[in-house]
């Protein structure tokens, strides 16, 4: 009775968390409700467990939380990604953990009754495995990409669907026989369905893989509280679920893609040699002091950030330079398009970091029109996100995908490390418009450079 | 294995009609779960999207309350070997729901509005 009152305070906490999100003003509310849940729950099982294993419980709760803490505090804003990757991966290891030891000691969960564990239980103890599996393998191969150990492999579509299948034919051999080998079986196919389903996709596809992971962790949290009969795992990893799949939904609208798509197509796994499209055309190129003499004579300045920002960490002498035009009345904005960065809000937070005020940072739908009153559009290690070829060519791949309408501005300062073609390597028309000129170079020292003409 | 197969059929009508008001039917999670994916879907779609990257690290930090399962797993006494892996779930969630809370703190702590 009161541990259950405490799962659902400890619930409801939760969906208090999620609820604080909603707005920055209340965002710090919302962690703390999540920590106080967390607790309350974290207390409610010791009392349920009514165990004395006190100092054991406690122990591995403080060897945790001092990794955990200690990777949180160093890791830095442009590798976010790969650290959430990594704790996705954690999340489901534990959840094959907790199935396994349910599957060994059924006595456990209460799940045994007369006639064996019962059929429900066989299933959903094989499906929080099976999903744990996926989404522990799946995490390890996005954050060996996120931190470019590994570029990724083709996985034809067959295998992927081969081995789906034979998850299936596992799992209902599993729960007919009840055999052991086979739940063991049944997750190592399912630890190698979570890395091939992931090592094809791409780089830019990445917001959707860590928002799709998170989804799955989520999933597994269901399937673990299904397993051993708790409403509070299966509210939490339903909310989680919901959560993470709302994103990749929001992600594949941002790109006009479908999650299909994005999982299975893989001709866009480009290769970075076969980035060398328009080298042989023409463009204007510029120095610093130029771009410094263009952006004093603005009277608006809009700021699109990209991955390549991450990459240089060129935020914070974007930063400065903004300060340096707003102190001449200049107006300054940042636009961020929904999939730049490698999971979803990266710029924001990149931006944040820099102490950029968030009444500055705009999303696509909000500032899409002003760029044709604009008069600098300053565009950081972005480039299919503004490519024009989105709206006018129905023959490229990313046609249809909704961009920030960089082009209606007066002139485009587009600091670019090379001349080579994004992710979707296409050309961008943009390159060589003649109110384009290229900064190439690396977009922080070129950033810099700039603020020191405007200095002089 | 068609004699499996008829014990399998027979357990899983057993499981579908168990009745009295003391049976679980196995609907009550399904329902519980269902009703929480609107909460969720409901929720979420008021994040603003500015947020949507501590949105990712706070959902994955609370995930983490699988560590409740964890730790049923960790003082149990059946099986010695269930009792190794319940431990080990215990630190790789602690991690996860220490650091998820962490790093979240840090994200929000730097989001400031214009002065």
């Amino acid at each position: 009775m009161i541990v259950n009152s405490l799962y659902l305070i400890a619930a409801i906490c939760f969906i208090f968390s999620l609820r604080g999100l909603s707005k920055a003003e209340s965002a710090r509310k919302g962690n703390l409700y999540g920590i106080f849940g967390m607790a309350t729950a974290c207390v409610a099982a010791y009392f349920a467990a009514s165990t004395t294993d006190f100092w054991f419980i406690l122990a591995a709760i403080v060897v945790g939380g001092v990794i955990g803490v200690f990777i949180a505090r160093v890791v830095s804003m442009t590798a976010l990604p790969q650290m959430v990757a990594g704790f996705h991966s954690l999340v489901g290891l534990a959840a094959m953990l907790i199935s396994f030891s349910a599957c060994f000691a059924p006595e456990l969960f209460r799940t045994s009754t007369s006639s064996g564990i019962k059929i429900m239980s066989l299933l959903e103890m094989g499906l929080g495995s099976t999903i744990g599996a996926i989404t522990f393998l799946g995490s390890i191969v996005a954050f060996l990409k996120l931190q470019g150990i590994y570029n990724g492999n083709h996985v034809p579509l067959s295998l992927n669907a081969l081995l789906a299948s034979s998850i299936c034919c596992l799992l209902l051999y599993f729960m007919l026989t009840e055999s052991e080998e086979a739940f063991l079986l049944l997750a190592a196919v399912s630890l190698l369905f979570g890395a091939t389903l992931i090592a094809p996709i791409g780089g830019a596809d990445m917001p959707v893989v860590v928002s799709m992971l998170n989804s799955y962790s989520g999933w597994a949290t269901s399937g673990i509280g299904f397993t051993i009969n708790n409403d509070l795992l299966i509210i939490t990893g339903a909310l989680v679920g919901a959560s993470g799949a709302i994103l990749s939904y929001i992600m594949c609208k941002g790109m006009n893609r479908s999650l299909w798509n994005v999982l299975f197509t893989q001709g866009q796994l480009k290769s970075s040699d076969a980035s060398t499209l328009g080298e042989s055309r023409a463009f204007k190129g510029g120095a610093p002091e130029d771009a410094a003499f263009i952006l004093k004579n603005a009277n608006s300045v809009i700021v699109i950030p990209g991955y390549g920002m991450a990459t240089s960490k060129a935020q914070y002498a974007l930063k400065e330079l903004g300060d340096l035009l707003k102190k001449d009345g200049i107006s300054v904005k940042y636009a961020i398009h929904p999939v730049a960065g490698r999971m979803p809000g990266h710029m924001n937070v990149l931006l944040a970091e820099a102490d950029v005020p968030y009444d500055d940072v705009f999303e696509l739908e909000e500032i899409n029109r002003d760029f044709a009153s604009c008069d600098v559009v300053y565009i950081v290690g972005a480039n299919d996100v503004v490519n024009p070829a989105a709206k006018n060519d129905p023959s490229c791949s990313i046609y249809g995908m909704p961009i920030l309408e960089a082009e209606k501005a007066k002139i485009i300062l587009f600091l670019k490390r090379s001349m080579g073609t994004g992710y979707a390597g296409i050309d961008n028309e943009l390159f060589y418009a003649p109110n384009t000129m290229m900064l190439l170079g690396d977009a922080k020292k070129t950033t810099e450079d700039i603020i020191k003409a405007m200095r002089e | 294995m068609k004699c499996v197969f008829h014990g399998f059929m027979n357990n899983f009508l057993y499981d579908l009609c168990a009745k009295g008001p003391a049976s679980n039917d196995g609907l009550h999670g399904v329902t519980v779960f269902v009703l929480a994916c609107f909460i969720g879907y409901y929720l979420v779609w008021n994040v603003t999207p500015a947020l949507h990257a501590p949105l990712i690290s706070v959902t994955n930090a609370i995930s983490s309350v699988i560590i409740v399962g964890a730790i049923f797993a960790a003082v149990q006494s059946f099986y010695a070997h269930a009792r190794i892996f319940g431990f080990v779930a215990v630190a790789l969630t602690a991690v996860n729901i220490f650091g998820g809370f962490t790093i979240t703190h840090r994200m929000l702590s730097m989001f400031r509005r214009n002065k």
